[in-house]
């Protein structure tokens, strides 16, 4: 074997000193990771307080909301939302949450910090690439937001911008012209960066690995945003033409997605020879990947920190990242399970339905095995744990609903209603945010080299984990007796019915939500006033805990790192219960 | 901690499956021929799903609960058996349950989606635009006149956009606002659009189809109880998509005969 100390003296990077290379441009993949998450941070909370304005319009639809107006005088005048500002403020938050908090913040911002020194790497494999992904980043957001202060607002057609209300054109409503145009190219731009970043990944893992580091030896949350990576170079490559052609049809008089003889606003359009269900595989073939790209990560990342509280090893180690591979697989064969109901032909439903109620299958294989994990375990119930645990009691109830969902028979009934809505909020949205918080609350001390405050993270797990489900259960009941999503308002005779479980919902969300501004002061505090981490606070195995916390420039200060053990030695006999990935310490038969 | 936790897994878990169980907010009522095969479809869904959620939200309450006995003289066990047998269950139990599901459940959906409409059906075209339904029936010649879009007037009535003057058929055209039927009649819709996307959904009769813009969508339902119900838009087609909806009557085969003739003698 290796003796470390007989290796090379390698050529120490020296850091930047500049202020512009060091916090602005910046090719270190640990400032880029930071900043993917402060755009996270703020677009969280942006999308946060547009869910708010959401919610306490359904619930009392004539208060009047103050400073509304200053936002938008149009949209709110006196404060009270129009029902065309509220489809604005639905598109802007399904928008904002699944590209800029769901895509980047376990993904882009975790991966870009941990990959690299996860693997024993110094940096990615192309710094400028990365720089350049964070960068084109920030323009897809600035673009986003500029949304919100054009002439007639933000966009109307929704997250999925379905055709042809989004590709005709101001003529189809407000917000629908120059609102809809910088949605379109904002997510453009947003499909090159996630592109570079993909590549990026993918290299980095497959060539910069460090000696030891095969691929069975890498942390589970390397392996996933491995395979998110490659999810996310296949489905970014087909959302990045589909919005090019959308572009053509809304300023270059193309018809991809437009047919002929519509009429709106008294006008006939002059298309013809689109497709508007061509839009919709388009957008469902990244859309539904796009779901994985969000999830997977969070459980990349769940499967490392669960381990290291449990104080035992992973369950069945190959079944999770088979488990993880099989999901990335089938995410490309699912993607007309959105559309059952959508005018494609009827026979292709069981075609989609099968492999979508399959992904069931890798999904109960990994929840089982997490839950076999904490089987007989000695727990050290710290904010991230709990958040582990949380992780995996939100999954199994955000997953059953799939198995109503996948059947286009049931589909019928409960498509476009609030139970399609609490489905996706639970097993992506909360569940993909409770694994993001997990690896925050795990990661801080190395980030920044210190800790955050534990009763202060325990008390933000709790007033969250009942919040989320006092927020989106109920969701079910109200799809089930019909209560169709995406109204403004609610006219219809069973939704009158259903108003009080919707005011009930709006106070649980605003609670919610306030809960997290204690998660963003004990972010702030801590920064600043956390007591001092050590390099190995929580006496975890994988590389970035064989560094300073935080890690040097170069990761870990000239020293080239060599790997002789798994990630997941934990519950071992000794004087220390568990063995770091770079002790060279022979791992006892269990 | 821990026990805290599997407290509140617990109570979670059993007053979400009460509500469920006590149907305290459950579908409409069904009135269509094809209705009752969905909500089989749903109930076995619901008793399959339903025992895997609450034994393995119950499970994590039990490991939690165990986890967080940390006395020293306990040592860590592991998992009885290792992963193969939680992964050769989840295979088996998981694929079994999706097989029953698919074999059952896509003859639901056959019913509605895939089966041919009677030829006997009443044929009554449908019409979505932002934000409203029109329908149509042939009127006394059983025939439809043409569609042309550049005739589309909603200030005089025109929602089809249809030719009196060059289209004999047109003439007698009946176009109504809201979709009155016979009881126990086989209906054939055709759904087009005007515009947008949109989507027809009668919760009672347990059919939602989008309208397509550029596609015509056939739609077959049979409705078995009178009564009058809401058809709701859930497409989002914009500003008015909240508000976007109609009626559907269903009448008595007399009562309905009435109405036609009243309709087409206006």
């Amino acid at each position: 074997m290796h003796d470390v100390s007989a290796q090379p003296a390698v050529h120490q990077h020296s850091a930047p000193t500049g202020f512009l290379r060091k916090w602005v441009f910046s090719l270190d993949h640990k400032v880029i990771g930071k900043q993917y998450y402060a755009l996270a941070l703020v677009s969280v909370f942006i999308g946060m307080v547009l869910s708010w304005l959401m919610r306490l319009h359904l619930a009392w639809p004539a208060w009047p909301i103050p400073l509304l107006d200053k936002l938008s005088a149009v949209g709110a005048p006196a404060g009270v939302m129009t029902p065309e500002y509220y489809l604005s403020l639905l598109t802007m938050h399904g928008t904002i949450m699944v590209f800029f908090v769901l895509t980047n913040a376990p993904f882009a911002a975790f991966g870009n910090y941990f990959l690299p020194i996860q693997i024993g790497a110094e940096d990615m494999a192309f710094p400028r690439f990365n720089m350049m992904s964070f960068w084109t980043t920030f323009v897809a957001w600035l673009l986003m937001m500029a949304a919100f202060f054009v002439a007639d607002g933000p966009p109307i057609s929704g997250w999925t911008a379905y055709a042809p209300l989004s590709a005709v054109g101001g003529d189809a409503g407000p917000g629908l012209a120059m609102g809809q145009n910088l949605w379109a190219i904002s997510i453009a731009v947003f499909c090159i960066a996630s592109l570079l970043g993909a590549l990026n990944f993918i290299s980095t893992t497959l060539d910069l690995r460090t000696k030891g580091m095969s691929l069975s030896r890498m942390p589970f949350c390397s392996w996933a945003w491995f395979i998110t990576s490659v999810i996310a170079l296949l489905a970014f490559a087909v959302l990045l033409p589909a919005c090019i052609l959308l572009i053509l049809d809304r300023t270059a008089g193309t018809s991809f997605f437009i047919p002929a003889g519509l009429v709106l606003s008294d006008k006939l359009q002059p298309h013809s020879g689109g497709s508007p269900l061509l839009w919709q595989h388009l957008f469902w073939f990244f859309g539904h990947p796009e779901v994985y790209i969000a999830i997977l990560p969070s459980i990349g990342i769940v499967a490392t920190i669960l381990p290291t509280f449990a104080r035992k090893p992973l369950l069945g180690p190959r079944a999770v990242t088979g488990s993880m591979i099989a999901i990335g697989f089938l995410s490309y064969m699912v993607w007309g399970h959105h559309m059952f109901v959508s005018g494609m032909n009827p026979f292709s439903a069981d075609i989609f339905s099968v492999p979508t109620l399959i992904i069931t299958i890798p999904a109960t294989i990994l929840t089982l095995l997490l839950l076999g994990t904490v089987y007989g375990a000695k727990m050290r119930f710290t904010a991230a744990a709990l958040f582990c645990l949380g992780f995996i009691s939100v999954f199994i109830s955000g997953g059953i609903s799939g198995f109503f969902l996948a059947q286009p028979s049931l589909d019928t009934i409960l498509h476009a209603t609030y139970f399609v809505v609490a489905h996706f909020h639970f097993v992506m949205a909360v569940a993909s945010i409770f694994g993001v918080f997990a690896g925050t609350y795990y990661w801080f001390p190395k980030m920044t080299g210190r800790m955050m405050s534990e009763p202060l993270g325990k008390l933000h797990f709790w007033l969250t984990f009942l919040g989320v489900y006092a927020i989106f259960m109920p969701m079910h009941y109200l799809g089930l007796a019909g209560n169709v999503r995406r109204y403004s308002a609610f006219v219809d005779d069973y939704a009158i019915a259903l108003i009080p479980v919707h005011k009930f919902i709006t106070i649980a969300a605003l609670l919610t939500g306030a809960a997290q501004l204690i998660f963003l002061f004990n972010l702030i505090w801590s920064r600043f006033r956390g007591a001092i981490a050590s390099e190995n606070p929580w006496e975890a195995t994988s590389l970035e805990w064989s560094t300073s916390s935080p890690p040097p420039f170069d990761n870990f200060g000239g020293r080239h790192m060599v790997v002789y053990n798994g990630p997941n030695e934990y519950g071992v006999d000794g004087p220390q219960d568990y063995i770091m990935q770079t002790s060279p310490e022979k791992v006892p038969v269990r | 901690m821990g026990k805290l936790f599997s407290a509140a897994v617990i109570i979670i878990t059993v007053v979400s499956v009460a509500i469920f169980v006590m149907h305290v907010w459950w579908l409409p009522i069904d009135i269509s021929t094809t209705g009752p095969a969905v909500d089989h479809q749903l109930d076995e869904t619901f008793i399959g799903t339903g025992i895997l959620f609450f034994a393995s939200q119950i499970l994590l309450a039990l490991f939690v609960w165990g986890a967080s006995n940390t006395s020293s003289s306990r040592k860590i066990k592991n998992f009885p058996g290792g992963a193969t047998p939680l992964v050769a269950f989840a295979i088996i139990l998981v694929g079994l349950e999706i097989l029953t599901l698919t074999f059952v459940g896509s003859k639901a959906w056959g019913a509605i989606y895939i089966a041919p409409p009677d030829p006997n059906s009443l044929k009554i075209d449908v019409q979505a635009e932002q934000f409203a339904f029109y329908f149509r029936y042939p009127g006394p010649d059983g025939q439809f006149g043409g569609i042309h879009p550049d005739k589309i007037d909603d200030g005089s009535g025109n929602y089809f956009g249809l030719d009196p003057a060059n289209d004999v058929a047109a003439r007698d055209d009946i176009v109504v606002g809201s979709l009155t039927i016979p009881v126990d009649k086989p209906i054939w819709l055709t759904l087009h659009s005007k515009d947008v996307g949109h989507s027809f959904f009668v919760r009672e009769l347990r059919v939602q189809q989008d309208f397509v813009p550029g596609l015509d969508i056939p739609v077959h339902f049979t409705a078995t109880k009178t009564g009058k119900y809401e058809i709701v838009c859930t497409q989002l087609c914009g500003l008015g998509h909240y508000n976007m909806k109609a009626y559907l009557e269903v009448l008595s085969q007399d009562e309905f005969d009435q109405w036609l003739k009243a309709q087409a003698g206006q």
